[in-house]
């Protein structure tokens, strides 16, 4: 796994030590694989503040928040082919990002590169479980398997 | 010797910065570390209406919905900071102004949290005190 990328200018003194370690620079990486990253995160956040604050705000606040989620309430929202693929799109995206930030976070805190592979690697396997599972539902969820739970 | 002024400079080093880094840091962790239970607990509704009925009921208690109320504050900073962020990367004249984007950043984080712990708190008043609502 490719190390951070440092600029080249080496007359900045060292990172200094900050309350939860070392504080890395946040400038933009000058390219490869971290300029994707980083490009990447910004492009999916702005998506995810519309899909994941979205999301938080119906799901949440209104007719008593998460108190009227059950099984019928999931069937009949996901009659509506919107609604599944904002989950999908959502599950998609929050997971890439949210795995990719915790790569750039053990970056910070785990330094040798064995345990870093380990960390990293456990990760993403079980970013890419939750992703298969979650599309697997997603899309093969058919409440008419059970009969007369939703009219 | 006088505190250099680079000694807290640059961006996310230091001062109003330093706190955002670490709040985003913190609030990002708390979301995917949720997301990898939501996506599981979501998942068993392909197990059928007995299942999923179960496991979404471990919500139905005021002290797990005190978490979730924490959740949604921590995805509300996280997007308003990370448009913070986005806008001093994307628009780099902007570090000038970067205390009074703090300030901002932080207001609109506060007045949202308003009207969400008005309502969140009244759902959790309601179970608490076992009224329906």
């Amino acid at each position: 796994m490719a190390t951070r990328t440092e600029p080249t200018t080496t007359t900045e003194p060292a990172a200094p030590r900050g309350m939860l370690g070392y504080r890395g620079r946040s400038e933009r990486p000058a390219g490869g694989f971290e300029l994707w990253a980083w490009l990447f995160m910004r492009i999916s956040g702005i998506v995810l503040l519309v899909l994941a604050v979205g999301h938080v705000l119906i799901m949440h606040l209104p007719a008593g928040g998460v108190s009227r989620v059950n099984f019928g309430f999931v069937a009949t929202r996901w009659e509506n082919p919107v609604w599944r693929t904002w989950d999908w799109a959502l599950l998609s995206l929050a997971l890439v990002h949210g795995i990719n930030g915790l790569r750039v976070v053990v970056q910070d805190y785990v330094k040798p590169a064995a345990w870093r592979f380990a960390v990293n690697t456990f990760f993403t396997v079980l970013g890419f479980l939750l992703f298969v599972l979650g599309t697997v539902i997603v899309f093969t969820f058919d409440p008419s398997k059970w009969p007369g739970v939703v009219k | 010797m006088a505190k250099r002024k680079s000694d807290v400079g640059t961006l996310y080093k230091g001062s109003a910065g330093q706190w955002s880094w670490i709040a985003h840091r913190i609030t990002g962790i708390a979301v995917i570390l949720f997301l990898f239970a939501h996506v599981i607990d979501t998942a068993v509704i392909g197990w059928g209406p007995n299942a999923y009925d179960r496991v979404v009921r471990v919500y139905e208690n005021w002290g797990v919905r005190l978490l979730e109320l924490g959740l949604v504050a921590a995805v509300v900073y996280h997007a308003i900071n990370g448009v913070k962020v986005m806008i001093i990367d994307f628009w780099p004249s902007t570090t000038k102004h970067f205390k009074a984007l703090s300030i901002a950043t932080t207001a609109v984080f506060v007045l949202a949290m308003i009207p969400i712990a008005w309502i969140m708190g009244g759902q959790i008043l309601d179970l608490a005190l076992h009224r329906s609502s």
